[in-house]
């Protein structure tokens, strides 16, 4: 199956795509609610296989937006949205959204499921064999960095925040998705073990090389972690690159973030 | 007697009315899970529903039962001849002990399920659950505690609701409740509402105990308890089918009685009468509240009840009251033929109105006679009335105005401590019914109506005329009794049952042996249509 599809796949980019080709591309997209009220503009970009790609801005910029219409918890109300070279419309959502890993703020592990029944959901939900799901869930325990051997039988509320969200990597990674889609995963952390999961992530997407959709407002994590950073302000994109550009940038916008670098990394417990 | 000694000796009937009483809480309360669960889900679906579907379920809730029974009896709605709708007994009752458990049922099924956090929510369908993975995965598991604490609730009101399904003979512990409210025996009504207290407390705390169980995970539970219920329904299906399968009934006669002493004994009576005389068996369904005889018959659920003429003339075909008798007794007979099919037979010979009552050595002292006799003593004399008495349109103010009355105080007080207050010279003249035991028994003596106030209620055996047609020998078998049946000869019977507290069926078979009517006489016993003549 998938080589045909690979094949299909790689037409559809062919005749889609004009320069860059990626694994997601937003074509004109807009995003307007019943209200009237637009929450993304005219959003074109494409996200490269393998990057990891960090969508940057304020509250209320269009970041969670733009990341709903890639696993099509939202849809255009304009343009489209390809994943894989075909429109998210056209795809089945329920198998869409298998292939795509998501992690959202601790809050989004079931709290009546244990850690090893949350992590093998997918392959639950995918008909994987009970042995095949218990060994997946053994070998991504190991992958965030938590005991096999302690750790399945425990329930959410029995964990740290850091141990909760390296449980949620886990089941985003849990069916092997090509792309992984991270909602402010470590917002609610505290800044050391932000940093020590920030570290671990890296680390893992070196090996992992998942097509990584990152969200967050925290630009020291944008540019620890970012292969490219695109910076959204009111709907609109006003800068897609490296952070090299990003500080280069004469985008007031950009000032704004940038400023902050350059600020002492506060300390934990100071006002 | 204690209440003890009564449990003692009557465990029998206190362990069959028990378990008619589980059995009505359980079917209804599975039947409300299986329909308020799915309706409660559905409401989650398609918020657009949840006002008229929560208004309704809202609604049934201040439906008064009798008023519920009242709509529902006439029904008629059948599934493979099996009447799962209307008329009286036990599926009647099922169905509006389901409607009244719905509500907590299903707004705690859509309150858990709406307050399921939507980050988890929104988590599941990322992660590609379809609508009904997360249903059954995500939402029902977290919104468990909220549904069992819904089917609680509702499985307790229905213990308590339960016991109203004595008014239409669907037994339960509502029986020794309603006798004892009749026969003003507090042992009696604490005989049904303690061991209904008590299953209300049990059946909490078992649910409680299963709440806290499955407010543990898991999805597995879920459908072991979605299946408990099922199978209970079934099982509870089957009962039901069983209990309105129709059988013999084509050889029975259901004799009926609306829900006090007389009215059991005057059935009881044409029930021993028909099973001697008619060789036809009998169906007892006494106990009926409210007008829910005369709907039962209407509804062919029963053949034969007592009646009253005033009653029918005033409550059932709702005219003025009239004063005579004979012209009530025509009119009621003509109407209820016309519009209802039914025939009146002839009277038992007792009219059952009001009677103004003082005491013996008063009535001896004073001379007093007719109501007429009391009026000059009136302005000196304090009066007790029952709550009834003082409001009906027959009742008090007809009445003083009728006969010049004027008393110096008149206290409206429940019916039955009218006798006591009079018997103890609190009061010195009451309104009590005309066949009541207790008159004779505390030496009370009755005046007579001689400006003919208050409206005749001659008692008389009401029948269908299907009935009739299929069992002409009912009719000369009922007419037996006509005019059997004296004032005081009631007076009498209603005595030996409320007051020396005897069984209905035996003070019955004496009376009948009284009256030589235990002896079969000579009537041909004739069943479906007479065969042609040889």
């Amino acid at each position: 199956m998938s080589s045909a599809k690979s094949r299909e796949t790689r037409d559809v980019i062919m005749v889609n795509s004009e320069e860059t080709q990626g694994a997601i591309q937003f074509e004109g997209v807009s995003f307007t609610l019943p209200s009237g009220k637009a929450l993304l503009e005219d959003l074109s970009l494409a996200v490269h296989e393998g990057e990891t790609l960090i969508l940057l801005g304020r509250s209320g910029s269009g970041k969670t937006t733009t990341m709903k219409l890639i696993n099509r918890l939202l849809d255009p109300t304009r343009g489209r949205v390809l994943v894989e070279g075909r429109a998210t419309t056209d795809w089945d959502p329920i198998r869409l959204r298998r292939r795509i890993g998501y992690v959202i703020q601790e809050i989004g592990l079931f709290p009546h499921f244990t850690v090893a029944q949350n992590i093998g959901l997918v392959p639950r939900l995918e008909r994987w064999d009970d042995d095949r799901i218990r060994e997946r869930v053994d070998t991504l325990l190991e992958l965030v960095g938590l005991d096999p051997r302690i750790f399945p039988h425990r329930y959410p509320q029995e964990l740290s925040g850091g141990q909760r969200q390296r449980v949620g990597v886990a089941r985003a990674l849990a069916a092997d998705p090509p792309i992984v889609l991270l909602d402010e995963p470590f917002g609610a952390l505290d800044p050391i073990t932000r940093r020590e999961i920030q570290r671990e992530f890296l680390a893992l997407q070196r090996r992992l090389r998942k097509t990584v959709v990152f969200v967050t407002h925290d630009v020291r994590e944008a540019f620890f972690l970012a292969t490219r950073i695109g910076l959204l302000k009111d709907g609109k994109i006003l800068l897609l690159g490296t952070p090299t550009d990003l500080l280069r940038s004469q985008e007031p916008e950009a000032h704004s973030f940038t400023a902050c670098l350059r600020d002492p990394e506060p300390v934990p417990g100071a006002p | 007697m204690s209440l003890w000694e009564f449990f003692l000796a009557s465990r029998a009937e206190l362990l069959q009315l028990s378990l008619e009483h589980l059995f009505l809480v359980a079917v209804s309360t599975g039947i409300a899970v299986v329909l308020g669960i799915p309706l409660g889900i559905l409401l989650t679906r398609s918020p657009s529903l949840s006002k008229p579907v929560m208004g309704f379920a809202n609604i049934m809730q201040t439906v008064p039962s009798l008023a519920l029974f009242g709509f529902l009896i006439p029904l008629n709605v059948y599934v493979l001849h099996v009447r799962v709708l209307g008329g009286i007994g036990a599926h009647t009752a099922v169905v509006a002990l389901v409607l009244y458990a719905l509500l907590p049922i299903i707004r705690n099924t859509f309150t858990g399920i709406e307050s399921v956090d939507p980050a988890i929510r929104e988590a599941g369908r990322a992660m590609g659950m379809t609508g009904s993975q997360l249903l059954f995965q995500v939402e029902m598991p977290l919104a468990l505690g909220f549904i069992l604490a819904g089917v609680r609730v509702a499985t307790v009101i229905s213990v308590g609701t339960a016991t109203i399904a004595a008014a239409i003979d669907a037994g339960g512990l509502g029986r020794y409740i309603f006798r004892g409210l009749r026969m003003n025996d507090n042992t009696l009504i604490l005989a049904g509402a303690v061991p209904a207290a008590l299953m209300a407390l049990g059946a909490d705390f078992i649910l409680g105990k299963i709440e806290r169980v499955y407010r543990a995970p898991v999805a597995l539970r879920l459908r072991r308890l979605i299946w408990a219920a099922m199978v209970l329904v079934a099982a509870g299906g089957v009962w039901l089918a069983v209990m309105a399968y129709p059988g013999k009934q084509g050889e029975r006669i259901a004799v009926g009685s609306k829900d006090f002493t007389e009215q059991i004994i005057l059935g009881e009576l044409m029930a021993q009468l028909i099973e001697s005389h008619a060789g036809l068996s009998v169906r007892r369904r006494f106990d009926l509240g409210g007008n829910l005889a005369h709907e039962a018959l209407l509804a062919g659920e029963i053949d034969v009840y007592p009646e009253y003429t005033g009653t029918g003339l005033t409550v059932i075909l709702r005219r003025k009251p009239l004063s005579d008798a004979k012209t009530v007794y025509e009119t009621v007979k003509e109407q209820y033929a016309d519009r209802f099919g039914v025939e009146w037979l002839t009277p038992f010979g007792f009219n059952n109105t009001f009677a103004i009552l003082v005491r013996g050595d008063d009535a001896r002292r004073l001379h007093l006679q007719r109501i007429s006799d009391i009026a000059r003593y009136a302005p000196a004399w304090r009066a007790g009335f029952g709550q009834d008495f003082m409001s009906r349109p027959d009742g008090y103010q007809g009445f003083i105005r009728a006969y010049g009355l004027k008393f110096k105080e008149a206290r409206e007080m429940d019916l039955s401590l009218t006798y006591r207050a009079l018997a103890q010279g609190q009061v010195d003249v009451i309104a009590g019914n005309s066949t009541d035991g207790l008159i004779a028994r505390q030496g009370l003596f009755q005046l007579a109506d001689d400006r003919s106030y208050f409206p005749p209620y001659d008692a008389a055996p009401l029948v269908r005329q299907e009935t009739l047609a299929r069992f002409p020998v009912l009719r000369d078998v009922l007419n037996l009794l006509g005019g059997a049946i004296s004032v005081a000869e009631m007076r009498e019977l209603n005595f030996q049952v409320d007051g020396e507290g005897r069984d209905v069926k035996q003070v019955a078979a004496e009376f009948l042996r009284a009256k030589g009517l235990d002896q079969p006489q000579k009537f041909t016993r004739v069943r479906g249509p007479q065969p042609a003549a040889p």
